[in-house]
């Protein structure tokens, strides 16, 4: 060993190990290359797409820059202006965190639901499940504009299925207070992905516990608090903070609501004008990013919205990977 | 005996009506799309007449063909990229044993959570620099270096194929690539359709992207762009938008009942083992 630090004591003859540890040497570098060529395009990547932007957002946060004119360095001055004056970035941010309050729990509540129907089903479960499943394979835009047009206030069917019951349904996609819970409810409808989940989790439960708790006299919800919730809890959990960061980034659904409930039904150039419609309810946190940048050029106040964004959501990231560390590090090697 | 099978209707009975309420859209949707322009806007659910010429006029009136071919394209090609990029970087982070592996794949995780929104903006300027926003290019070419999910997905697939069978085929002198090709590949055949179907249905799904690069330049527009494009005057022509809506959604159900079993496999793995 000290013979490689300092090169003094090295023995002027080769002794017998040498070339076999050149040998161990060369193998070594031999699997770096082959572990490298393997690796390389995602390292490009993780590169290219993850570290330069993220550098850059951070950098580009801290100027004014319009696109046209060279960046000037402004140093906080788009930050005072998100906690300071944007009146609409808090709004945004509210209804972002609307949605993670509101949006998440109901999809695990439904998905949870369904998936426990389904465990009871004996003949014709799989039928059932691609029902249930079906939903969630629908493109988000073509689901949010059929959502709005069946939750039309006027011709809609389901106020007209609720007139019937003698209740004078809301004006969902117009209405301020009822926008949001619509969206949830489009959530809700597509909720087969969490379900599928759900359910693998719930068939791994074992059975004797449930035999076991029978016998004892259990009632179904004991044997539901007691041996279903703490075993499918992990699964729970992974789905839930998975959810909120999902939400986090909630653009689609509120973008396309929001341009066709305003009657002006485009999902192409120019939707950025409809965002928020009706009175910002439905304006989410990355729908401001993207107007301040792609809308009114600001790109220095974007990134650092960008920023913003970034730290909630690494935030929550971290806990994931501390709460699911076997998730990363587990699983046999070969 | 008697009461167990009155459970068991009210249980199927239940069963039905959630499977219902899940499917009514898109029977709406369906039917709507058979009707005249004038009684879409009516609250009628049934059409008072039948009009399948509809699926021919969202290909006259706007270039839904070119639409179709763009959204085609994203798909095929990201796909494709994806597995050739993806698929070795999975096998290094399952199968390998290096120094830095735990610690990449949390950066791929780190990576799959980002909202895609953080980087927007600086990747803009990068792809305007080249020339290429105004396109789908920006899109498509990335996934030559990776998709961080699909890494991530098929990483938890390699690992259920047991070490065994790659010791064999090593000791056999099979270097790592014919250890990935000969071996691995066609045992994580459903993994990879399964990483393969979820990355097709990604981006023929994709809004954000297309809306991001493209929406300025009409000639690249994807279906989710176009879908609502049909207005007469003042009013949208919802039947027509229904139409364009049921020829956007068909592709995906039809691939889902083909390759169901990979499918629900894959959606599986997204969650964490209890």
């Amino acid at each position: 060993m000290a013979a490689t630090i300092a090169g003094v004591t090295r023995p002027a003859v080769p002794s017998r190990g040498v070339p076999h540890r050149r040998r161990a040497d060369r193998r070594r570098w031999r699997h770096r290359l082959t572990v490298l060529s393997f690796l390389a395009p995602a390292l490009i990547g993780i590169s290219v797409f993850l570290i330069y932007p993220l550098l850059s957002a951070i950098y580009f946060s801290f100027t004014r820059f319009d696109l046209l004119t060279a960046p000037v360095w402004v140093g906080l001055r788009n930050y005072e202006h998100l906690f300071g004056s944007d009146q609409t970035a808090w709004k945004a941010a509210a209804n972002t965190l609307w949605l993670v309050a509101f949006l998440v729990p109901a999809r695990m509540l439904a998905a949870l639901a369904t998936a426990m129907l389904l465990t009871t089903v004996k003949r014709g479960g799989s039928v059932f499940r691609i029902i249930f499943y079906l939903p969630a394979l629908a493109p988000p835009v073509a689901a949010t504009i059929a959502f709005v047009f069946l939750f039309n206030p006027a011709t809609g069917p389901v106020n007209e299925l609720l007139a019937v019951f003698g209740v004078d349904g809301p004006l969902w996609f117009d209405s301020p207070e009822w926008a949001k819970p619509s969206l949830v409810l489009l959530g809700t409808w597509a909720v087969g992905d969490l379900m599928v989940i759900f359910l693998a989790g719930l068939l791994d439960v074992p059975k004797p516990l449930y035999e076991a708790a029978s016998i004892d006299g259990a009632s179904s919800w004991q044997k539901f608090r007691f041996i279903t919730l703490p075993s499918i809890s992990p699964v729970l959990m992974f789905a839930g903070i998975t959810g909120v960061i999902q939400t986090l980034q909630f653009f689609t659904q509120a973008a396309v609501a929001a341009s066709v409930a305003s009657g002006k039904a485009t999902t192409g150039g120019g939707i950025s004008s409809t965002f928020g419609y009706p009175d910002q309810a439905l304006l989410t946190y990355p729908m401001h990013l993207y107007v301040s940048g792609f809308r009114f050029y600001d790109m220095g106040y974007a990134n650092a919205l960008a920023v913003m964004l970034f730290l909630v959501a690494f935030a929550v990231t971290l806990v994931l990977l501390r709460r699911f560390r076997v998730f990363v590090t587990g699983g046999e090697r070969g | 005996m008697r009461q167990s099978w009155l459970v068991g209707v009210a249980r199927h009975s239940i069963l039905i009506a959630v499977a219902v309420m899940f499917l009514a859209p898109f029977g709406f949707v369906l039917l709507t799309s058979f009707m005249t322009s004038e009684q879409a806007l009516t609250s009628d659910w049934w059409p008072s007449s039948w009009h399948p010429e509809n699926f021919v006029t969202i290909f006259t009136q706007v270039p839904m063909l070119r639409y179709l071919g763009n959204t085609l394209m994203y798909s095929v090609l990201a796909t494709l990229f994806m597995l050739l990029s993806s698929v070795p970087a999975a096998y290094a982070l399952a199968k390998l044993r290096w120094r830095g592996s735990n610690a990449t794949f949390v950066v791929i995780i780190c990576m799959m959570m980002l909202p895609p929104q953080v980087v927007t903006v600086p990747l803009y300027l990068m792809w305007a620099d080249v020339g290429l926003t105004g396109t789908l290019w920006p899109l498509i070419l990335p996934m030559l270096a990776g998709d961080a999910f699909s890494i991530f997905l098929l990483r938890q697939f390699l690992l259920t194929i047991p070490a065994d069978y790659l010791d064999a085929a090593r000791i056999d002198g099979c270097g790592e690539w014919q250890v990935l090709l000969r071996v691995v590949l066609p045992m994580a055949r459903p993994g990879i359709a399964a990483t393969a179907i979820f990355q097709f249905f990604f981006t023929w799904n994709d809004y954000y992207g297309p809306l991001l690069y493209t929406s300025e330049s009409q000639e690249y527009w994807t279906l989710s762009l176009a879908l609502s494009q049909f207005k007469h005057l003042h009013h949208v022509e919802w039947n027509l938008v229904m139409a364009a809506t049921v020829l956007v959604m068909a592709p995906v159900i039809i691939v889902f009942f083909f390759a169901q079993k990979a499918f629900v496999q894959g959606v599986t793995l997204t969650g964490v083992k209890g």
